[in-house]
C-alpha cells in the first residue's frame, strides 16, 4: 500500500512539474493555454533523440530538454502568444487548440506514430525495499529520482516567486501591467521570461517522465486534461495549490488504477467536477469570491 | 383648456409607445424571412438530386450543421464556453442506436428518444455551467464528455465498448422511405430534420427569450439587475441545446447504422468549435456555413494527406485567431464590399 502511495506521489510530483508552467500562464497571466502539453512532448522527444541518436547520458538530456523548450517557448511567446493576452478566452482556447493540433500532426510526421521508449541508465533501474511485509515500501530508484528533482524544483520556484526581485516584478506585472511598466518594470520581458521558464519546465517534466508517461504524438491531447485539472483544482493564486492538487491527483489516479482499474478515469473526472462545483476558484485558493 | 391638457398628456403617453413600436420593429427585423434564406434551403434540399454520388457527405454536413447550431445557441448566443458538447451528441448517437437495436426501428420515434435522453443529460449538466469562470466551465464541460466516453467504454455489455455498436438496422422513415445504400434517403431525412429544427431555433432566437440570452451574454450583472432570471434561462437554453445536439447524434446513428466511441472524443468538440468560429459565432447560419466549409476542406485535405489533416486545421485556427476573427468577417460583409466598390469607382472616376 505504501508503495502505491509512493508511486502516486512520484506521479503527482511529475504532474506538478509538467503543469506548473501552465499554472503560471493561466493563473498569473490569465491565458488559457491548451498547447502546454506540446512543450512537454517536445522535451520528451528531445531526450529520446539525444539518447538514441547521439547516445547522450540521461542526466545531460534533462537540461537540454529544458533549454530547447524554453527557447521555443520564448520564440512563440514573442511572435504568437503576446498579441493574444488581451483577447477573449475563446480566442485563446481556439489558438492553443490549433497549436496543439499542429504539434500532434508534426510529431506524427517527424517521429512516426509509435510510442518512444527511453533506456534508463543502470543506476536508476534498481529498487529499494523498506519495512515489514504489510507495510513494505518499495521505491523504484527512478521514481525516487523524480521525487527528489521535483521537490528541489518546487522549493526553488517557491523561493523565486516569493523572495526574489524577479518574483515581485512578476507579481506586480500581473496585478497591473500599466502601473508596473510605469514603475520601470519591463513587463514584456518579465512575461517572456516567465513563459519561457514555464515551457522549459514542461519540457523538463516531459523528459523526466518519459518512462512513466510514454511519449507519443497524442501526448498533448492525452495529458492536457490532467494539466488542466491540476491547475483548475489547485487554484491559481499560489504554487502550493497546484502542488497539492497534483499530488492528490497522482495518488488518486495510481490508486484508482490499481484497486478499481475499470473505473480509473471515471473517478478522477467526477472528483474534478465535484470539486470545481464546490469551489469554482480552486480547492486551495484563498479568495472565496 | 382641459382638453388641451389631456391632449398633451396623451402625447406624453404616446411618445414612449411610438418609441416602443419602433424598437419592436427594429427587433423584429431579424425575424423576417429573407429571399436568400429560402433560396439556400431550396438549394440544400435539391443537392441530393444534383449530387447523388455525394449523398452520404450531404447527410453528414446536415448533421454537423445541426450540431453546430446547438453549440451556437450555447456559445454564440449565451456566451458559455463549452469544450464538451460531444457529450450530448454522443449520448444521442448511442441512445438512437440502442433504441433501434433493442426496441423499435422506427426512426422518428428514435429521434424523440435521443432528444429526450440528451435533453435530460443537458438538464443535469446545466447546473454545472451556471457558476465559475470560463476556465471552470471549460473543465467541467470537458470532464462531462470524458466521463461519458469512459462510461461508454466500460459498459461494453451494452455499448460494445471500443468495438462500437454495429449492425443497427433502421426501419423506413415514416413507414415510407427505406434507407438506401447510396444514402439519398439519409440525405433528405437529415436535411429535413435539420430544416425543421433550424426553423424552430430561428423562431426561438428571435423571440424575447432569444433576446434575453444575448442580454445575459453581454452583461450578466445588468441582466440580473433588470430582473432577468439568469439561472433559469441558462438552464433552459443548455437543456434545449443538448436536445438539438442529441438529435444530430441520433441522425448520425440512424443514417450510418453505427455508433463508436469517437463520438464522445475531444476532437469532435474541438472541431465543432472550430466550425462555428469559421462560420461566425452568434449567427444562425454561421454553424451551417462552418460545417459546409469544414467538411469539404476535411474531405479534400485528408484525401491528400490523411494523417496530417490535423496540421492544416491547426494552422487554420492559428491564422484565424492571429489575424482576428472580426477582421476576417469584416472582409465578407456588405459594408466592406460596398466600400471597396466605391473606392474603385472613385478611383476610376478620378482617372476620368
Amino acid at each position: 500500500m505504501l508503495t502505491i502511495l509512493f508511486d502516486g506521489l512520484a506521479y503527482g510530483m511529475l504532474l506538478f512539474v509538467l503543469a506548473v508552467g501552465l499554472a503560471v500562464t493561466l493563473g498569473l497571466m490569465n491565458f488559457i493555454n491548451l498547447a502546454h502539453g506540446a512543450f512537454a512532448m517536445l522535451g520528451g522527444y528531445t531526450t529520446v533523440l539525444l539518447m538514441q541518436r547521439l547516445g547522450a547520458p540521461f542526466l545531460i538530456c534533462l537540461p537540454c530538454a529544458f533549454l530547447v523548450c524554453a527557447v521555443l517557448g520564448a520564440v512563440l511567446e514573442r511572435t504568437l502568444y503576446r498579441p493574444l493576452y488581451s483577447r477573449p478566452h475563446l480566442d485563446q482556447v481556439l489558438f492553443s487548440i490549433g497549436l496543439a493540433f499542429m504539434s500532434v500532426a508534426s510529431a506524427d510526421y517527424l517521429m512516426g506514430s509509435g510510442q518512444q521508449n527511453i533506456q534508463l541508465p543502470q543506476w536508476l533501474k534498481g529498487r529499494t525495499e523498506l519495512g515489514e511485509d504489510p507495510w513494505t515500501l518499495g521505491m523504484g530508484h527512478y521514481r525516487l529520482f523524480i521525487v527528489l528533482i521535483c521537490a528541489v524544483l518546487t522549493v526553488i520556484l517557491q523561493l523565486t516567486l516569493s523572495k526574489t526581485r524577479f518574483g515581485s516584478q512578476l507579481r506586480a506585472s500581473v496585478d497591473d501591467p500599466v502601473v508596473a511598466s510605469g514603475l520601470g518594470i519591463n513587463v514584456n520581458k518579465v512575461f517572456l521570461l516567465t513563459f519561457a521558464v514555464g515551457s522549459g519546465l514542461a519540457g523538463l517534466g516531459g523528459a523526466l517522465g518519459a518512462e512513466v508517461l510514454p511519449i507519443d504524438p497524442n501526448f498533448p491531447l492525452k495529458y492536457m486534461i490532467y494539466f488542466l485539472i491540476v491547475v483548475s483544482v489547485g487554484g491559481t493564486s499560489s504554487i502550493t495549490g497546484p502542488l497539492l492538487a497534483a499530488l492528490l491527483l497522482g495518488v488518486a489516479d495510481v490508486a484508482g488504477k490499481y484497486y478499481v482499474p475499470k473505473l480509473g478515469g471515471f473517478i478522477v473526472y467526477s472528483l474534478m467536477i465535484v470539486i470545481l462545483l464546490w469551489r469554482p476558484q480552486g480547492l486551495f485558493s484563498r479568495s472565496t469570491k | 383648456m382641459m382638453g388641451e391638457q389631456k391632449n398633451s398628456q396623451l402625447n406624453k403617453i404616446q411618445a414612449p409607445q411610438a418609441q416602443l413600436e419602433l424598437m419592436r420593429i427594429s427587433l423584429q427585423r431579424g425575424s423576417k424571412i429573407k429571399a436568400q434564406e429560402i433560396i439556400f434551403w431550396v438549394l440544400a434540399l435539391t443537392t441530393p438530386l444534383l449530387l447523388p454520388s455525394h449523398a452520404m457527405m450531404i447527410s453528414e454536413i446536415a448533421i454537423t450543421a445541426l450540431f453546430a447550431l446547438s453549440l451556437d445557441l450555447v456559445l454564440g448566443y449565451s456566451g458559455i464556453v463549452s469544450l464538451g458538447h460531444a457529450a450530448f451528441f454522443g449520448s444521442g448517437v448511442y441512445s438512437a442506436a440502442l433504441f433501434a437495436k433493442y426496441f423499435l426501428i422506427d426512426p422518428t420515434l428514435g429521434l424523440l428518444v435521443c432528444a429526450t435522453v440528451a435533453g435530460l443529460l443537458g438538464f443535469i449538466c446545466s447546473f454545472t455551467v451556471l457558476r465559475g469562470s470560463d476556465l471552470t466551465r471549460l473543465m467541467v464541460t470537458l470532464g462531462v464528455a470524458l466521463i461519458m466516453l469512459e462510461l461508454a467504454n466500460q459498459m461494453d455489455w451494452l455499448t460494445g465498448g471500443s468495438d462500437g455498436l454495429q449492425g443497427v438496422l433502421m426501419g423506413p422513415v415514416l413507414g415510407q422511405f427505406n434507407f438506401d445504400l447510396q444514402g439519398r434517403t439519409a440525405a433528405w431525412y437529415s436535411l429535413v430534420v435539420a430544416l425543421v429544427v433550424f426553423c424552430f431555433v430561428r423562431m426561438l432566437v428571435n423571440s424575447s427569450w432569444g433576446y434575453t440570452l444575448r442580454v445575459i451574454r453581454d452583461n450578466r450583472l445588468r441582466a440580473m439587475a433588470i430582473g432577468v432570471p439568469v439561472s433559469k434561462i441558462l438552464i433552459s437554453v443548455y437543456t434545449f441545446a443538448a436536445c438539438v445536439a442529441g438529435l444530430a447524434g441520433g441522425l448520425l446513428a440512424q443514417t450510418t447504422g453505427f455508433a463508436s466511441l469517437d463520438v464522445f472524443g475531444f476532437d469532435r468538440s474541438a472541431d465543432l468549435m472550430l466550425m462555428l468560429v469559421i462560420g461566425g459565432v452568434g449567427w444562425l447560419y454561421g454553424g451551417i456555413a462552418g460545417a459546409i466549409i469544414f467538411k469539404i476542406l476535411q474531405s479534400e485535405l485528408s484525401a491528400v494527406t490523411p494523417q496530417y489533416w490535423m496540421f492544416w486545421i491547426g494552422l487554420l485556427l492559428i491564422v484565424l485567431v492571429s489575424v482576428g476573427r472580426e477582421k476576417i468577417k469584416g472582409w465578407f460583409t456588405r459594408e466592406y464590399l460596398v466600400s471597396l466598390l466605391t473606392a474603385s469607382t472613385n478611383k476610376s472616376g478620378g482617372a476620368r
